[in-house]
């Protein structure tokens, strides 16, 4: 019998990374809200590597700290290792890359929901969602509970019909030995949705104890701990190590002999799998000329264990998992204690969103994480906080944040989900990123607290430290350009014992700052009247001088880019009346309803002369109007 | 709603001798012809709709490159309701080719098809009942110059470019393996590796700059060698199409013993004629040079026109010149038809199956109008008709490839300078992406797609 169970703002469907973002999201905007998981033991679980960040993951944990998200801090809180990535290249690619301790992740995020005023949690599963003319009225538990509410977030992850596969073995379930959703889906597409099927997998768990890590190359963390959060200050702690070794012949040998028994090559398995994240039997069989691959060891946490075979994501059989891994150096008598599995899962075809990931479909509907197709932790936490956000703002009777291609990576996210379309899970890639110089993890809060702030995520406080930082470097440079070196034979005897060519007409610091063998460190021997400036500061310094000509030249870019953006289309559009228009074209814009010319020029199938149509036709329309 | 950049273009299909108008529309359009045009009597305030007489002057280089009429148009009052300026010229394809060059390396932007249409529409000078015409022009131009695009493309070029751009992207990939994965056990990509790649490349879209198809053409001209033995009428028929005597010409054989070019303007097509030293076997040291040459030409000349005495036999010598045009472009052209005629045609034509056969007489100036007709035609036959379309074309794929080498040359001073490879590799996009605009791709999942074909990544 159904009853009803609550009167809420906002209910959030899943409380994985995406539903742990949005529901805070909301509750902090002083919306009421609740937040759903079938399990409460899978809140903020990490079904695959017990790993935060890396390139472009990282870029978007900064971004989330920046604009008021959770996943930044609870990271920080619970890592058991650290590491800047990419060190050796330049700073538009340097990532945070952090070792979670599984379960302390996940109870201090459960703890901090817990925490929060205005949010409920509970396990429930939902099966319906309930509409009426176009607008979404709540959400349908199993147990028949109603729960009313302004918005709903659908976070639900891998689960929507979900399918167990190892070997010849397969079942309905979710991942970690979890129950699947396995009414959702129906709901979504009688309310007329479309839905596709992707696959990933995991590799299996060892004991630690069964493991001789003497044999294996140790990778320790970084001696100097940098965190994700801009609010965490100086970290101290205890690193633990993470193990590296190789497959070889033998492992490829057994792998090759029982292929037969591969799901992913008999057929059993017919959802897309990521590119990026390959099952081993993919990797032997697609570059069998490579003798070995890489296995690194992670511990899942500091009470357990269990360590993560990292590169050895697999659905062979379960006789075939054991064989193989002992084939490996130091893995001699491994014991697994889980096996690796793959799963398929229902996903919502993302061209169905709008920018906002509200559904176009139905007001008040939004939808964020691995239900749009993406895969990874960062790429959900990303989507849940812009779904909190903005069905809290709609709640609000406010404009949607809705962040460009050129503000921050989840603005690439987003419009390569709702834009472009997707043929494969979806991972952040720096690659995505075209004015990926300008988006960098150490300018984050300096592109995003604002807006963070304007939404009321980040304090008054915190955003009064981002200006005044803002300022800091501004004065810096200002400082540096007016500031002349003369070409005395003291200054340059300084600047040959600094490895630099010597001057023969006036420098500013600036100038001199510019050279490729110079640092801020190293001009220091000019510089006697230096004001005394917090590193960050100075690293920002250091970073617009060096590449100065490359940023202002993605600046340049992006103004271009920003004038098609703000040439905007109408919601309510309609592409049969435009006269010109190619019928390929017609119909994809028909898909997608871009909201500007310029997401309207980045669709696949429209080209310039239709762009150009489309600017005839709205000014054509805005004269209609200017006459009555 | 004002579109801030200045567009050029060519705005008159062109004929023989034709005038064409350059026409150019936006805030800089007064700026940039001041600085090209030179009036023949000093001009203290523009008039509005007046046309001046004066001089195109390359400003750089301070040559005229022709005798213009020019008229300024003061915004609104004008097509586009902007500033305008129109450049009439007389000096045919070469020289509008060249003025608009001039206009584009001064600041303006080359205008996209129908864009001066587009822009009188948005800027409110055409009403609202006309939209769909304007549409239909737009929609037709584009098409039509899409088409001409992709005719540009034939003969190995779109190959050539989608090689180079393949190679640029092997080495995209790597960088952006190495960035996104940097724990896969992937080698970093080497910068002296790279660094030698990227200079290869460079030469490689220099090589395509000299040569782009008929944009070439258009610069250049046509190359075409007068080939055949001595005494045929080479010279005679040089200057029979030019109507003038420019090469020196006697009844004795081996009169032409150096190279001599020139150049004939064919219904908008410029030719260079080249004539060359009858091929004959010589003890003459300076005729031997000559013959030399003369072979050295036929390698890289575009067409051939093959001479035959129509009042002799068909000889060994001839013979052995068939071989040397048997791959070669040729038109074969039997002069001397006012004489006698003792040439064996079926022969000829058995001999040269698959070439045309136009009979002229060079001194009684016979025959020079079709063969010219010819030469015509098959150029269209090869490349296409040339219209201001082609001419765009042409510009278009040429900036592209010049911006691509600029942004390769950027590149490898970032380099030098130990910029950081995600820097390195900016550059190394924009000339990916600038030849993609020539081939039409520019789909940025190629990147991707390259890093996951190259590489064995993932965990
Ligand atoms: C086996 C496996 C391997 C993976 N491998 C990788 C990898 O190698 N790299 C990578 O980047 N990512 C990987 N992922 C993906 C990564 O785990 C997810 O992308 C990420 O966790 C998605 O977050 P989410 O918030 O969208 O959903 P999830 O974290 O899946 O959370 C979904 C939440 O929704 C709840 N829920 C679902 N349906 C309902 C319902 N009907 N009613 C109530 N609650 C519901 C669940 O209980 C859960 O709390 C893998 C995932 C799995 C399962
Ligand atoms: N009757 C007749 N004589 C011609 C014609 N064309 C050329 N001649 C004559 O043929 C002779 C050779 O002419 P050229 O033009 O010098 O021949 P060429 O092929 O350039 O000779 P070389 O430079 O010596 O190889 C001259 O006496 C010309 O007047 C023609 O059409 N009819
Ligand atoms: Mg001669």
């Amino acid at each position: 019998m159904e009853y009803t169970a609550g009167y809420y703002d906002v209910a959030v469907v899943g409380a994985g990374h995406a539903g742990c973002e949005a529901a805070l999201a909301a509750a902090r905007m002083g919306m009421n809200t609740v937040v759903f998981a079938i399990n409460l033991d899978s809140i903020a679980l990490m079904p695959c590597n017990p790993s935060i960040g890396g390139p472009a993951k990282g870029h978007l944990v900064r971004e989330i700290d920046a604009l008021g998200g959770e996943m930044g801090i609870n990271t920080d809180k619970t890592f058991i290792q650290i590491r800047m990535l990419n060190t050796g290249k330049g700073p538009a690619v340097r990532a945070l890359r952090a070792q979670a301790d599984k379960k302390a992740y996940q109870f201090s995020m459960k703890y901090t929901l817990e925490r929060q005023q205005n949010l409920d949690i509970v396990q429930e599963e939902v099966v319906r969602i309930m509409e009426e003319g176009g607008k979404v009225k709540g959400v349908v538990t199993r147990t028949g509970g109603i729960f009313y509410s302004k918005a709903v977030i659908l976070t639900t992850g891998v689960y929507l019909r979900g399918r167990i596969i190892i070997g010849d073995v397969n079942y309905s379930g979710g991942p970690n030995g979890l129950f699947p959703a396995s009414q959702l889906s129906e709901s979504l597409k009688d309310l007329g949705f479309e839905l596709g099927r992707f696959k990933t997998g995991t590799p299996p768990r060892v004991h630690k104890h069964s493991i001789d890590f003497s044999k294996m190359i140790e990778q320790p963390g970084d001696e100097v701990i940098i965190p994700f959060s801009y609010t965490s200050e100086n970290i101290k702690r205890e690193q633990v190590s993470c193990w590296l070794t190789y497959t070889n012949k033998n492992t490829h040998d057994i792998i090759m002999e029982n292929l037969y028994r591969a799901p992913l090559y008999t057929g059993d398995i017919r959802g897309v799998g990521p590119r990026y994240c390959p099952s081993i039997e993919v990797k032997v069989v697609n570059f069998r000329e490579k003798p070995s691959h890489q296995i690194f060891i992670e511990p899942e946490g500091l009470n357990t264990n269990e360590m993560y075979i990292q590169g050895m994501s697999t659905s062979l059989p379960a006789d075939v998992q054991i064989r193989m891994l002992r084939t490996i150096k130091g893995m001699e008598n491994a014991r697994i204690m889980r096996y690796g599995y793959a799963i398929e899962y229902d996903y919502v075809i993302p061209t169905q969103l709008s920018l906002s990931l509200e559904t176009r479909k139905i007001k008040g509907l939004y939808m964020a994480g691995q239900i749009n197709g993406t895969s990874g932790y960062e790429e959900a936490a990303a989507q849940g906080l812009i779904a909190g956000i903005n069905a809290a703002l709609m709640i609000k009777d406010r404009e949607p944040v809705i962040l460009k291609r050129s503000d921050a990576y989840i603005g690439v996210l987003i419009d390569d989900l709702i834009t472009k379309g997707i043929t494969e899970p979806y991972r952040m890639l720096t690659s995505r990123a075209e004015y990926r110089l300008l988006l960098r993890h150490d300018n984050a809060d300096l592109r995003l607290t604002e807006i963070g702030h304007e939404v009321g995520l980040i304090s008054d406080d915190r955003y009064k430290k981002t200006l005044e930082k803002k300022k800091m470097i501004e004065k810096e440079i200002e400082r540096l350009k007016s500031i002349k070196i003369t070409p005395t034979e003291e200054n340059n005897r300084i600047l040959e014992e600094l490895g630099t060519a010597p001057i023969n007409t006036p420098f500013t610091l600036e100038g001199l700052l510019r050279r490729p063998e110079m640092d801020y460190e190293k001009i220091k021997a000019l510089d006697k009247k230096r004001p005394e400036l917090p590193p960050e500061v100075i690293e920002q310094v250091e970073i617009m001088v060096s590449y100065d000509g490359y940023i202002r030249r993605q600046i340049e870019q992006v103004e271009s880019f920003k004038k098609l953006e703000n040439k905007k289309i109408p919601n309510d559009m309609n592409y049969d009346m435009v006269y010109g228009l190619r019928t390929e074209a017609r119909e994809r814009l028909k898909k997608v309803m871009p909201c500007s010319i310029g997401q309207a020029s980045r669709i696949s199938g429209v080209n310039p002369a239709d762009i150009t149509i489309l600017l005839i036709y709205l000014e054509q329309q805005k004269r209609k109007k200017a006459h009555g | 709603m004002k579109d801030e950049d200045t567009i050029a273009a060519i705005s008159t299909p062109m004929g023989e001798g034709g005038i064409g108008i350059v026409r150019i529309s936006g805030e800089k359009s007064f700026d940039i012809a001041r600085k090209i045009f030179h009036p023949r009597s000093e001009i203290k305030n523009i008039k509005s709709r007046y046309l001046y007489l004066g001089h195109i002057v390359d400003p750089e280089k301070g040559y005229i490159v022709d005798e213009v009429l020019t008229s300024f148009f003061k915004a609104p009052h004008t097509y586009t309701r902007e500033d305008m300026v129109e450049i009439n010229c007389h000096g045919g394809v070469t020289a509008q080719r060249k003025i608009l060059e001039l206009a584009l390396k001064l600041g303006a932007r080359l205008a996209e098809p129908g864009e001066f249409t587009k822009r009188a529409f948005l800027n409110g000078r055409i009403d609202l009942s006309q939209a769909e015409a304007v549409i239909d022009i737009i929609r037709s131009k584009t098409e039509r110059a899409l088409v001409m695009a992709s005719r540009q493309l034939a003969g190995g070029f779109s190959e050539k470019i989608n090689s180079i751009r393949s190679e640029l992207l092997n080495i995209m990939a790597h960088i952006e393996a190495n960035i996104d994965f940097p724990e896969d056990d992937i080698p970093e990509a080497d910068p002296g590796k790279i660094k030698g790649e990227i200079i290869k490349t460079r030469g490689q879209i220099e090589e395509l700059i000299k040569n782009t198809g008929s944009g070439r053409i258009m610069r250049e001209g046509l190359s075409t060698l007068i080939l055949g033995r001595t005494n045929v009428g080479k010279s005679s028929l040089l200057n029979a199409m030019l109507k003038e005597e420019r090469a020196i010409v006697t009844d004795v054989p081996g009169t032409t013993r150096d190279i001599i070019e020139e150049y004939i303007n064919i219904k908008g097509i410029p030719v260079k004629i080249i004539d060359t030293a009858g091929i004959r076997e010589t003890s003459d040291l300076v005729e031997k040079i000559g013959v030399e040459r003369a072979k050295k030409y036929l390698k890289e000349a575009e067409m051939v026109l093959l001479i035959m005495d129509a009042s002799e036999e068909i000889t060994d010598e001839d013979r052995s010149i068939f071989e040397m045009v048997k791959d070669k472009f040729t038109i074969c052209v039997i002069n001397k038809i006012d004489l006698p005629e003792k040439i064996e045609v079926k022969e000829l034509e058995r001999l040269l199956p698959d070439k045309k056969i136009i009979r002229i007489s060079a001194l009684k100036q016979q025959g020079i109008e079709e063969l010219k007709d010819e030469i015509y035609n098959s150029v269209v036959e090869k490349i296409g008709p040339i219209d201001e379309n082609t001419i765009i074309a042409g510009q278009r794929q040429k900036k592209a490839l010049e911006d691509a080498e600029d942004s390769l040359s950027r590149a490898l001073t970032s380099m030098d300078e130990k910029m950081p490879v995600e820097i390195i590799e900016i550059d190394i996009k924009e000339a990916w992406e600038k030849l993609g605009e020539i081939t039409g791709d520019t789909v940025s999942d190629e990147i991707i797609n390259a890093i996951f074909e190259n590489f064995c990544i993932g965990k």
